[in-house]
């Protein structure tokens, strides 16, 4: 049986994992290859990692990184952050990752999802979407927008809407960033998830909200649908191995790959 | 020596870095008069498999592939370069293959069943059982997950072609196929983790 999927997320700023934290600021937490090479040791099912800086800095997304980690990973990773056009996404294939994820890029300019499909396979490219709570309107029917520029940008777009869209377009799989339930422990935002699961047929990851290994279980379980759960700082800060979030997982009767 | 084919069918880049992680000298070519004195061939591929033929078929590398089998070297298929060692395809309306194989490919296809279906593409890990011993399993232990990402999946024709398969939806499909000196896996071996890298090295170590 098809495993639900860990996944780990990996911001780089200045060639460093960091992670931002309420009234902290960033904390710098280590060498990106390195900390992939750990995560894969420890059975995690499929890394991202996101030049946090090259979008604002408009630079294309350090390659060296990304050849680094496919040189010491030997499962997929998906590279984000600084995507602008086909070929950078030529050369993060190129230098070794599986995908590439595209969310403010595809918010401006939706043809680039059919022209990175049609070039690489709609396996390479992974959606990215940021959805805000805004409640129901007639021009927002799922009760959530696009929000773009870490949350702070609103576009009008309904998010379920754009998850059809997406798929439409060619996208392989919707990586889904709840802003309401990103930074807060609480649990990832299951209303929303459980939505856009519903709306395509493409593979879902949730993001935003995990703060311990029982959230997981919640928005993989069957009556969401998620099919992967993306953690960033239960393992970066809280110090959750990957084993044992995927035992916790296997506890609650979810397939996991141990 | 081995050579990985690069037929402009996707990324070699993972399936090169997989084989020198496990100590598999090799070298890329495009050239079939390469990949006919190989010792043994690695065949990867992304994409869909009328693309792929058309590239295969314009350059010749198509009757290089079997020339090289024909002479009995070991041959790893991977993904498409699984699929299309099979007569036929049902992608892109119906492709003819290259015949290494006896059998065809076929598209998922979970209609029939209930809401929520499986979802295709078939994306992610998924354990292989294997059906019996064969030197590149070696080691690995029996229902390992690998990593898959296809919406067709190879059918071919006879038990003993059939050496390891994987469940998905109602379906219990082909996922190792065992031709003699042509072993193929229809999932990524070079992304499925030490399993995948395990594989790998016991190919390259293999005599048929």
């Amino acid at each position: 049986m098809l495993a639900k999927r860990v996944i780990v997320c990996l911001d780089v700023r200045n060639g460093k994992v960091t992670k931002g934290v309420k009234f902290a600021g960033n904390l710098d937490l280590g060498d990106p290859v390195a900390m992939g090479a750990e995560y894969y040791r420890q059975g995690v099912d499929e890394l991202v990692f996101y030049d946090i800086t090259a979008s604002a800095e408009n630079r294309a997304i350090d390659i060296e990184m990304v050849r680094g980690v496919a040189q010491n990973v030997f499962i997929p990773f998906a590279v984000g952050g600084g995507i602008r056009n086909l070929t950078d996404m030529r050369d993060v294939l190129l230098a070794g990752a599986e995908k590439v994820s595209l969310n403010s890029l595809a918010v401006r300019n939706p043809s680039i999802i059919a022209d990175g499909a049609k070039a690489f396979g709609n396996q390479c490219i992974v959606l990215g979407m940021d959805a805000l709570k805004v409640g129901e309107s007639p021009s927002n029917p799922s009760g959530y927008e696009i929000v773009v520029k870490g949350g702070r940008e609103r576009t009008g777009i309904d998010a379920v809407a754009w998850a059809r869209r997406a798929e439409e377009l060619g996208a392989g799989e919707i990586c889904l960033n709840s802003i309401d339930a990103d930074g807060t422990k609480a649990g990832y935002e299951l209303e929303i998830t459980r939505k856009i699961a519903q709306a395509v047929s493409i593979p879902v990851i949730a993001s935003g909200g995990a703060g311990k290994p029982e959230h997981l279980a919640e928005v993989l379980h069957a009556d969401v649908g998620a099919d992967a759960a993306l953690v960033a700082s239960l393992t970066h800060i809280d110090g959750y191995t990957v084993g044992q979030l995927k035992e916790s997982l296997a506890r609650a009767g979810v397939v996991v790959r141990l | 020596m081995t050579i990985l084919v690069d037929y402009k069918a996707g990324n070699l880049t993972s399936v090169s870095l997989a084989l020198s992680k496990v100590g598999v000298p090799h070298s890329i070519s495009d050239d079939p008069e390469v990949v006919r004195r190989a010792d043994r061939v690695v065949f990867p591929g992304v994409g869909a498999a009328g693309q792929a033929m058309d590239n295969l078929r314009s350059t010749g590398m198509d009757q290089a592939l079997v020339e090289v089998v024909r002479k009995g070297h070991p041959v790893l298929g991977i993904c498409i370069g699984c699929q299309i060692l099979l007569d036929s395809s049902e992608e892109n309306g119906g492709v003819r293959c290259l015949g290494i194989l006896p059998g065809r490919v076929r598209r998922f296809d979970f209609a029939h069943l209930a809401q929520p279906r499986p979802k295709v593409p078939h994306m992610g890990w998924n354990p292989v059982s294997f059906h019996r011993e064969h030197p590149v399993l070696a080691g690995i232990p029996n229902q390992s997950h690998f990593y898959f990402v296809h919406s067709f999946y190879p059918d071919p024709l006879g038990p003993e072609v059939r050496l390891g398969s994987t469940g998905y939806g109602d379906l219990e499909f082909t996922s190792i196929l065992d031709g003699g000196n042509v072993v193929a896996t229809q999932f990524h071996t070079e992304k499925s983790g030490e399993s995948g890298l395990r594989l790998l090295a016991n190919f390259g170590a293999w005599k048929p």
